[in-house]
């Protein structure tokens, strides 16, 4: 076999650590080498052409290339080496720039570990065999989940290219956080007025099919091909004969009883809601929590006085199955509840601030809500402990975020402008009331976002104090709020009317468990983790699952929208071919070995292996051996590592390309 | 003058965890010893306990196995497999003469590029302390005496 080796300098990023001549001399002596050379940026164009040039020119049968991470550029080679006509299988890579050259210093050490490096895929090369991608058919439609403002989008997107949507939302109805704020920065335009336009063109969209009150349970299948069960939670409301006319809630007899969530719990609600008059779908649901029939199984006002008879209290979750091609996860954020620890969780918590224990302690998207001209107090700034306005009002940033020590570590990135816009939107409410912020710094990085906070100071004169509060404790009816002021350099005590805290927005309780059933990666905060931070920001390291919006990191509309835009554009590419190229990295039975115990049956986590009976010429059954599904089978290798006969290896992984650099491990 | 003893060690990982967090180490450009080699498999499902003997065989002062944290696995379940594997095969380990305790198993994933140099570099300085792995050296040069004799060549 002649193999060619190209060591790849990457500029400076390999080369300032590594010898790259050094490395390309010393791999011209590994056996099988007939051509090793290097050069300052192998993925580039002329970089492509030596590679080329050198398997036309030598008749190479391999190729190694020590670059980046093959995360990174093994396509962009295996392409280069199949149009110079070697199969592009038959090409490995060394990662001399993640895994050597980036974290290493020594370069004496870094080289002699790229030599290492390049001898493993030398050795492991010469096992390789060239394959064949598989082809498999794409289902267009696309599965989108979580229906707040990222999830519309995508939706939305999708739906207008041509492609069927599913759209996947766990509360009775879309809109998520955006539908509950009061007015949104920098513009100060009303969130309602832009969103629920949305919300109804998703409704009464012929592609997109809404499931409302109702979660993903189980996903199967890969790329172009998922199997999804989705679970319609009861909602004991018929939602084809309902028409939506509210009587059921207006004569629900346990009208206080339930806290609203929609308005934060600063309003109460019936059994049977629907969470705000504009939802979509408008179609009550049963809290059967707090529901009399449920309890005590008297009552069915609600059954009485529906003319449609829509109310069937015998409702049970049903289970649908919906067959997709791509799922983008839309799951958004939730806010960081400092009055207790949260469940589960390795974080301190506040408790000082007195969140949950003073009424007049609220958080920032209960201040939406009481901003909001639909909120609790119909838009008028009164706090909720005894419904007078603020005079006094602070606000207080970052709690909870940038705070190693109680918190979280990471920025919340979108407090400062909130901060600043509920400052202006109470200086705006009540002309003679005092507007307090703690802040510790102001990042305001955006299109219009620093001038925006500038009139907050400027031209609304909210007094901004550099500096964190200790301590805050309730007197006479007014909250004492106990700070510092960092750049006077003097203690700072405000006796404040209402507190509002920016607390941290954090991922969603039950995203790691969504991730595991999607088989994405999730960093230690729950938050999904993207394919490449730079250049692969919307895609999961699972083919065909896209993220949007703030179940990625914290941020704002306009980037969640954004990022939904591009994760529907990343749905559409997979939907412009008819045919997907797959991985043809799957297990194969060896069947003249097989001794049909099937240990690799029970290992599989796909169902993958099969019985196939082995007949001679007359039909008598011999003997029965594992066979493999190739379209179920995904190449984890756990047949191959579980088989005692070694009769069925993983292609691409097989034995003889391991041990080929287990034994190479002998010259480090 | 004896050489500073610098151990080498063999890393198994698992393409989508481990090698990724990895790669984010490498990213976030943190710094660690030189000393491991990493060899990639699609899952930790995939690793034959053999491999884990070759490698020891090869020279190897220990062996670090890396993969998705349980729950986590790309293909649903192989990280389970293979901790059940290693539970009844460290027993096996030591019965064979290899001390079980150079043999390190972590999980790390994708977002963990940090805790990947920490688990690194922690193996090395542990394995540093342990001192060089001889017993299967020890081994290879008793099975190859009858060959050496055969040459004609004394061997005491």
């Amino acid at each position: 076999m002649k193999i060619g080796v190209f060591v790849c300098h990457c500029g400076e990023n390999i080369g300032r650590t590594v010898n790259c001549p050094e490395v390309s001399k010393a791999c011209a002596s590994f056996p099988g080498v007939v051509h090793s050379e290097d050069y300052k940026y192998m993925c580039s164009d002329p970089g492509q052409n030596l590679i080329k040039q050198a398997i036309r020119e030598k008749h190479l049968d391999a190729v190694v290339v020590g670059s980046c991470s093959p995360h990174m550029h093994e396509k962009t080679f295996r392409k280069a080496c199949a149009s110079a006509g070697i199969n592009s299988y038959m090409v490995e890579i060394a990662n001399l720039r993640e895994h050597c050259s980036w974290i290493h210093e020594d370069i004496a050490e870094a080289t002699k570990k790229a030599i290492d490096l390049m001898r493993f895929a030398v050795e492991r090369v010469k096992f390789n065999h060239p394959l064949q991608t598989i082809k498999v058919p794409v289902t267009k439609r696309s599965l989108v989940i979580g229906g707040g403002i990222s999830g519309i989008q995508a939706a939305l997107d999708i739906a207008n290219a041509g492609f069927e949507v599913v759209l996947v939302e766990k509360e009775p109805s879309i809109g998520g956080h955006m539908s509950q704020l009061s007015e949104t920065f920098p513009t100060l335009d009303c969130s309602q007025c832009i969103l629920t336009p949305r919300m109804v063109e998703v409704y009464q969209h012929p592609k997109i099919k809404l499931l409302s009150y109702s979660e993903v349970e189980n996903v199967e299948g890969f790329i172009g091909n998922f199997k999804v069960t989705i679970r319609r939670k009861a909602k004991s409301v018929k939602e084809e004969l309902c028409t939506g006319c509210g009587l059921c809630a207006e004569k629900c007899p346990i009208k206080k009883k339930a806290l609203s969530e929609f308005d934060e719990g600063l309003s109460n609600r019936s059994a049977i809601y629907v969470p705000f008059p504009q939802a979509v779908p408008n179609v009550p649901v049963i809290d059967r929590s707090v529901c009399t029939y449920f309890k005590t199984g008297k009552c069915e006002m609600c059954k009485k006085v529906c003319g449609r008879e829509a109310i069937d209290f015998t409702q049970q979750d049903t289970f649908v199955t919906e067959d997709v091609g791509s799922i983008i996860v839309a799951t958004g954020y939730k806010l960081y509840s400092i009055e207790k620890k949260p469940e589960e969780s390795i974080y301190k918590g506040y408790g000082e601030y007195g969140y949950g224990k003073y009424k007049n302690v609220i958080n920032g998207l209960q201040f939406e809500r009481i901003a909001s001209a639909s909120g609790p107090t119909s838009g008028e700034i009164l706090r909720p402990s005894d419904k007078t306005e603020p005079k006094k009002i602070v606000f207080i940033q970052c709690v909870g975020s940038r705070d190693e020590s109680k918190g979280f570590s990471y920025c919340s990135k979108i407090c400062c402008m909130y901060t600043a816009k509920h400052a202006m939107l109470y200086k705006h409410k009540v002309h003679d009331g005092e507007a307090y912020v703690f802040y510790m710094d102001i990042r305001s990085g955006g299109k219009n976002y620093e001038e925006f906070v500038r009139r907050a100071i400027e031209e609304d004169h909210v007094n901004y104090i550099r500096g964190r509060v200790s301590k805050i404790y309730e007197e006479d009816g007014k909250l004492i709020v106990k700070g510092e002021d960092t750049l006077a350099g003097l203690p700072v005590v405000i006796e404040a009317d209402l507190v509002v805290l920016a607390t941290a927005m954090i991922a969603q309780q039950e995203a790691p468990k969504l991730a595991q059933t999607l088989n994405i990666s999730y960093d230690k905060y729950g938050y999904f983790q993207e394919a490449h931070p730079k250049l692969r920001p919307v895609e999961t390291n699972t083919g065909g699952v896209f993220l949007a919006g703030a179940c990625h990191s914290p941020r704002d509309i306009p980037e969640s929208v954004a990022m939904a835009s591009a994760a529907a554009a990343k749905s559409l590419v997979l939907f412009g071919a008819d045919m997907l190229e797959r991985e043809p990295i799957i297990a194969k039975v060896d069947e003249s070995t097989c001794a049909g115990c099937f240990y690799c049956q029970k290992v599989c986590a796909y169902n993958a292996i099969e019985k196939k009976e082995i007949r001679d010429r007359q039909g008598n059954l011999k003997k029965v051996v594992a066979f493999v599904n190739s379209g179920l089978c995904q190449g984890c290798g756990t047949c191959n590592a579980t088989c005692p006969s070694k009769s069925i290896e993983l292609i691409g992984f097989n034995d003889d390309q391991i041990f080929a650099q287990i034994n190479a491990f002998a010259e480090v | 003058m004896e050489e500073k003893f610098e151990p080498k060690i063999a890393a198994f990982v698992c393409n989508w965890c481990t090698y990724t967090g990895a790669d984010l180490a490498g990213t976030s450009r943190l710094k660690q010893e030189a000393n491991a080699r990493l060899i990639r498999v699609p899952c930790t499902g995939r690793i034959d306990p053999v491999f884990i003997i070759k490698a020891f065989e090869n020279g190897a002062d220990g062996v670090l196995i890396s993969g998705c944290h349980p729950g986590d696995c790309h293909y649903n379940a192989g990280n389970f497999h293979a901790r059940r594997r290693w539970i009844l095969f460290k027993n096996l380990l030591d019965f064979i003469g290899i001390d079980s305790s150079r043999l390190y198993f972590s999980w790390v994933s994708a977002s963990e590029g940090k805790k990947w140099v920490d688990i690194v570099d922690g193996v090395i300085d542990a394995v540093r302390i342990k001192g060089p792995f001889k017993q299967y050296k020890k081994m290879n040069k008793e099975i190859e005496i009858p060959v050496a004799v055969e040459e004609g060549v004394s061997v005491k």
